[in-house]
């Protein structure tokens, strides 16, 4: 009697724990704000769909912090399944041979449907090797657009329904705003994005050798070619002329476009959300400016933010839970949800159809603007993206040489001889411990 | 007559500086170390591959000349920290050792910035700099004063120390209160009575007493300046305008642990603890002989 008790306590005790075999996918992110609701939105009805995986999101800090503590987790032998890294930190991961698995050889494994054509081939050409394979999974991914304050042209006697394309109409735009009264003509968020890296892609002009670093190690930096000086220069005689305002190397400036401090901005996508709650005015989202004396210009605009990056190390049928949420991830209803929730451009053909057809761009035109900039035109080797060993050093160097001519103290000539010379260091110091 | 104490016990003495021994060998020595041995190295972010580089790192270093600048940057911002430090809190302190009345009020304010961790300090200056919604801002800009640190280095420098030295007055002024309340009051008196007037006594009979408590704040808030600042830097300028405010510690940090560059930052660490050592022996070789215990 004594026996058969235990045996049925026993057995009860095997059902839970088949119950509980459920497999654990850690995935630590830096989402944060309405982000961070969205990304427990897709954890959650990731889970809701299927029992054999759950999907665990850790929010760890900002996104170096988030990599700072991957990379002690995967030293101590423990890092997370899926790691969300930021773009400048692609390279770094990339090298990484034995801590990462890519997303190609996940899905392979896991023989979960997979194809590549059907992304936006500049969103997944920025995270694949230069043999199309992809690495990590592009999870949310933004780009610079050019935002107007309608009323402040209006007021200025410039037609508000008529963005300056080129920045010749974009300096005598900003001429007129300036006369009109206006304090803070023109801002920027993000400036070595917006500037040296999309300002490139858009001119159809290289940031580096090798395919901006793409095809090997062994890329130099080439922004110091006379049109980045120019350019450059541009924005150092607008800064004197009071026509453009420094901010700061992040998104600082986009609160000064919502108070309506500012009239004009470049700056992410992703402060859409933050512009429609808080400005009082009427605004535009538009293409970013170019010099149309460069032939071929505009080409098409390339992404920041973050893809998702499978670390190694992890039992074999946890990476089919992982091919799993991102064919799940992948799907056009998880794609719009996420698209129309945080402004993140969507990964798909498929999704972007899909949320045309939904009637969300009448509404807000500029979720749609994003997209187009970046499809401009099919991408090529300068437009398809970046991956520069420890860029996140090297972007910090570019924006102090920046700062440098911005604040008078060096011409733009010798500021990006510099930042060249010093990124090349960086360069060679990656390539050398890289090997 | 003998008037140390000596233990009887051959062992007790040494279990009784064990835990404290044990603390400094944990955390200092041998990070130190692990720091000394990392700079000599080049290792990828995730320490998959790392070579013996020798010199390598250190020697890049000074081929940059953003970092010797940056040697020059550190200098200024400790010397203002520690020095407007040390003189406005011996102020406040001179000040409110002649209050009577509410005396405690004063103190517990004085005293209450240290509780604040840097960053919260470094982000509370923020807001009130902030070029384009600051309060101080708004006041200077109605006083006809352009104030942009984002881009001029000179501002950022002032803000940075404002906000660095901020945080450390009250923890000097609480070590000068206390050695102001030390002073016998008959000596004062008697100096009074002479003729002597506030500012003769101070710095006749007041400040050599107070120069102990001088000395090691000087030490204390070197050191501050030197390592402890970098959270007021990352909540405010992030060293920049143009590395207008990277002093050593900050570009230890931000390479060490943002960039994952482990063999420079340890390079850089080795080097920030060396001028370290060095400035305190200095210090307690030249300065201290004027100190009258």
């Amino acid at each position: 009697m004594k026996f058969k008790l235990i045996a049925a306590a026993a057995a009860a005790g095997l059902l839970a724990s088949a119950a509980q075999a459920q497999t654990e996918i850690q995935w630590w992110h830096s989402m944060t704000g309405a982000n961070n609701t969205g990304v427990n939105e897709l954890a959650a009805k990731f889970n809701a769909s299927q029992s054999e995986y759950k999907v665990v999101p850790v929010f760890k800090g900002s996104y170096p912090e988030s990599m700072t503590a991957a990379i002690a987790a995967f030293r101590a032998g423990n890092p997370p399944h899926i790691l969300q890294v930021f773009e400048v930190g692609t390279a770094t991961m990339m090298s990484a041979k034995g801590a990462i698995v890519p997303v190609a050889k996940v899905m392979a494994d896991a023989k979960e449907k997979f194809n590549p054509k059907e992304y936006l081939p500049t969103v997944t050409g920025y995270y694949s090797d230069p043999k199309g394979n992809l690495l990590s999974y592009p999870f949310n991914s933004s780009t610079v657009v050019f935002y107007v304050n309608k009323d402040a042209f209006k007021k200025a006697g410039l037609d508000p329904e008529k963005a300056p394309k080129t920045w010749k109409e974009f300096v005598a735009a900003a001429e007129k705003l300036k006369a009109s009264g206006q304090e803070c003509v023109y801002t920027t968020g993000w400036p070595a994005w917006m500037h040296i890296e999309n300002f490139s892609a858009w001119h159809n002009v290289p940031i580096g050798t090798k395919q901006n670093g793409m095809a090997g190690l062994d890329t130099e930096f080439r922004i110091n070619s006379p049109l980045h000086v120019r350019h450059v220069a541009m924005l150092a005689d607008m800064a004197k002329k009071g026509l453009f305002t420094y901010s700061g190397r992040r998104n600082e400036g986009e609160a000064r476009f919502a108070s309506g401090e500012c009239a004009m901005m470049t700056s992410s996508t992703g402060a859409q959300g933050t512009i429609r709650r808080t400005a009082k005015f009427d605004w535009s989202v538009n293409f970013i400016p170019y010099h149309d004396d460069v032939k071929g210009a505009p080409q098409n605009s390339i992404i920041g933010g973050a893809s998702l990056w499978v670390m190694a190390k992890k039992p074999a049928k946890d990476y089919r839970g992982v091919a799993k949420f991102f064919s799940f991830l992948s799907s056009p209803e998880i794609q719009m949800y996420w698209h129309t929730f945080t402004g993140y451009v969507p990964i798909t053909t498929a999704a972007y159809e899909l949320t045309k057809k939904s009637g969300f761009y009448d509404k807000n035109p500029g979720a749609e603007l994003a997209v187009k900039q970046l499809t401009n035109k099919p991408p090529t080797a300068n437009s398809k993206g970046l991956r520069f060993g420890n860029y996140v050093q090297g972007r910090e160097v570019i924006e102090e040489e920046m700062e440098a001519v911005f604040a008078g103290k060096k011409d733009a000539k010798t500021a990006m001889n510099d930042a060249v010379k010093r990124g090349n260091d960086i360069l060679r110091k990656f390539e050398a411990a890289n090997k | 007559m003998e008037k140390r104490v000596v233990f009887r016990s051959a062992w007790l003495p040494y279990a009784l500086v064990a835990p404290q021994i044990a603390i400094t060998i944990v955390f200092f020595f041998w990070p130190a170390v692990q720091a000394g041995w990392y700079s000599f190295q080049l290792q990828d972010a995730f320490g998959e591959r790392t070579q013996f580089v020798g010199l390598a790192n250190f020697a890049a270093l000074f081929n940059d000349s953003n970092y010797l600048h940056s040697f020059r940057i550190t200098a200024v911002f400790s010397l203002l920290v520690a020095g407007s430090g040390i003189a406005i809190s011996l102020l406040l302190a001179a000040m409110a050792d002649r209050v009577v009345r509410g005396a405690l009020a004063y103190r517990a304010l004085l005293i209450w910035p240290y509780a604040v961790a840097p960053a919260v300090a470094g982000v509370l200056w923020l807001f009130l700099f902030a070029p384009s919604i600051g309060i101080v801002t708004f006041a200077l800009r109605s006083l006809g004063i352009h104030w942009d640190w984002v881009l001029q280095g000179d501002q950022a420098m002032l803000l940075v120390v404002i906000a660095a030295t901020w945080k450390q007055i009250s923890y000097n002024f609480l070590f000068f209160l206390a050695g102001l309340q030390s002073i016998p009051r008959s000596l004062i008196e008697a100096a009074a009575i002479d003729g002597a007037g506030p500012g003769r006594r101070f710095w006749t009979i007041v400040f050599p007493l107070l120069s102990p408590t001088a000395f090691f704040l000087l030490v204390v808030n070197v050191v501050y300046a030197f390592f402890d600042t970098f959270g007021v830097i990352d909540a405010t300028t992030q060293g920049g305008p143009a590395g207008a405010t990277q002093i050593l510690v900050y570009k230890v940090y931000y390479d060490g642990v943002k960039a994952a560059d482990l063999g420079g930052s340890s390079a850089q660490s080795v080097i920030l603890m060396a001028i370290v050592i060095a400035l305190t022996v200095v210090q307690f070789r030249y300065i201290e002989r004027k100190v009258q215990y």
